[in-house]
């Protein structure tokens, strides 16, 4: 089908994109790579009657390395932050997620604020956010103000986002000594939505012990979940497999409440988390020992 | 409520200057306002890859963007492969040699997803092949012939480069 009419605005200025968006709230939608927003037009599942096109403001497309922290703005593509060396060398976690992302066409166009402010359970990137605890820059005409990946995701489809806010740039921390991360999904073709997937992170103490992890899972919930329970049982024990095994088990079991689709059913789910739980943690654990 | 803006973009080398309403697809603007249905449309929701072309020289589904959005920008369609009718494409010839179509409704898309990933990788193996394609459908040929296809065109593109 074809989306049904609406107004178009292509902003060449942030202040301007700001403007509108005060002035129409949530009538005015942004538009960044289009890849999720358009097909549902298409659909007419979603009908806006005002496009905000981010696609010709310069200072929403950025990859910076302040301190501690790798900044990326909103509009910077997916197939951009994939080849950037800033990204590879010191955000490794998201280096290899983002070719799990679609196809390559996809990520020609898609962004990396879209994905993230799209807030798709499965989704990749609100998973990496959240395990490495990003935080999100939201600006206004009135001003600004900086969320953590906690607080910035709200449930299906929704972010803490105001509807005069704009999601701006997304500061990533930066890798750290003796840590390990993984990023591992199951789909049943390359480039699909994954049945399932994590981020994995593991740190190691100086006798080799799990001083701390993070296990963040797509698809399984209503946003990325964190299984909290299960990264606490590995705590000061050796990073073993039987340990891996016994995460795997709580995070599937308890952790987390899969609805299940058309592709996999919720205990495949469970099953598919539990095995890449493992897998993930193994990989992680050999990363942070050369770290 | 929806007005029309003037847009030129330019495709396969030549500029066309067109109003259009903001609602109109790319795709749709490649077919009905510039003539060129060599670009198909299968799903309309990006799934399917029929309707890929060149961004800018990168490949993008013209189904999931607004033809506003090309203002400004240059396209290449599978009509702008081949020099001639008797000209084809060292991927079109790989094509029609392996039998990498059928009935051909996946072709363009298929072409234009590939143009662009063998110039960036000169000697594929299958499998890197297989993940190129793996955003076009192909309800025909059951892939085969299509990958075959792809490695005789890498080594053709090879052959023209010596
Ligand atoms: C065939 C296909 C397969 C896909 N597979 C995957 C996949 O496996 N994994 C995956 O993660 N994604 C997948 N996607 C989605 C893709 O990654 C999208 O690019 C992404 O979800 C949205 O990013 P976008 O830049 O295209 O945003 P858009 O589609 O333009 O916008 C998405 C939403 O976010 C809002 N928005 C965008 N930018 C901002 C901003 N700066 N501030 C506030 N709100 C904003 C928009 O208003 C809209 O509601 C797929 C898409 C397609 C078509
Ligand atoms: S028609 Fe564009 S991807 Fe199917
Ligand atoms: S040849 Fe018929 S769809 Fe591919």
């Amino acid at each position: 089908m074809k989306p049904a009419p609406f107004e178009y605005h292509a902003p060449t200025s942030l202040d301007a994109a700001l403007a509108l968006k005060a002035e129409h709230g949530d009538d005015g939608k942004p538009l960044a790579g289009g890849q999720s927003l358009i097909p549902a037009m298409n659909f007419r599942v979603a009908q806006p009657s005002l496009l905000i096109d981010l696609n010709h403001i310069p200072e929403l497309r950025h990859i910076t390395k302040p301190n501690g922290s790798v900044h990326i703005g909103s509009m910077t593509l997916q197939s951009s932050a994939e080849r950037d060396k800033l990204i590879a060398e010191h955000v490794p976690l998201l280096h290899e997620a983002i070719p799990n992302i679609a196809h390559p066409q996809i990520r020609n166009r898609g962004t990396i604020g879209g994905s993230l402010a799209h807030a798709d359970p499965a989704s990749e990137l609100p998973v990496v956010a959240l395990a490495l605890g990003a935080r999100f820059r939201a600006q206004s005409s009135a001003g600004e103000r900086w969320i953590e990946a906690k607080d910035f995701f709200a449930g299906l489809f929704a972010t803490a986002l105001q509807t005069d806010e704009l999601l701006t740039e997304i500061a990533f921390p930066t890798k750290t000594a003796r840590t390990g991360y993984c990023f591992t999904e199951v789909a049943r073709r390359h480039g699909d939505y994954a049945m399932a997937g994590l981020a994995a992170i593991v740190e190691l103490d100086a006798n080799d012990k799990i001083a701390a992890a993070k296990l963040v899972y797509l698809n399984v919930g209503d946003g990325p979940v964190d299984a909290a329970s299960a990264a606490a049982s590995l705590i000061g024990k050796a990073p073993e497999a039987a340990a891996f095994k016994e995460a795997g088990r709580i995070a599937s079991q308890e952790d987390m409440h899969p609805f299940g689709n058309v592709h996999a059913t919720p205990e495949y789910q469970r099953h598919l988390s539990a095995v890449l739980t493992e897998r993930a943690l193994a990989t992680a654990t050999q990363r942070a020992k050369v770290a | 409520m929806s007005n029309s803006y003037p847009i030129t973009v330019t495709i396969n080398g030549k500029t066309i200057e067109k109003q259009v309403e903001p609602r109109m697809l790319l795709a749709d603007f490649i077919r009905h306002e510039a003539g060129l249905t060599g670009t198909h449309v299968g799903c309309e929701h990006g799934v399917c890859g029929a309707c890929t072309v060149l961004f800018d020289g990168k490949p993008v589904r013209s189904c999931i963007m607004l033809a506003v959005q090309a203002n400004g920008h240059e396209l290449t369609t599978v009509e702008g492969l081949a020099q001639s009718e008797d000209n084809m494409h060292p991927i079109q010839n790989a094509f029609w040699e392996a039998h990498g179509l059928q009935c051909g409704f996946c072709t363009p898309g298929i072409l234009m997803t590939l143009v662009p990933f063998l110039e960036e990788n000169k000697n594929p193996n299958e499998a890197e092949v297989r993940e190129a394609i793996s955003g076009n459908l192909c309800r025909c040929t059951g892939y085969q012939h299509i990958v075959d296809a792809t490695l005789l065109a890498a080594k053709k593109l090879n052959e023209v480069a010596e």
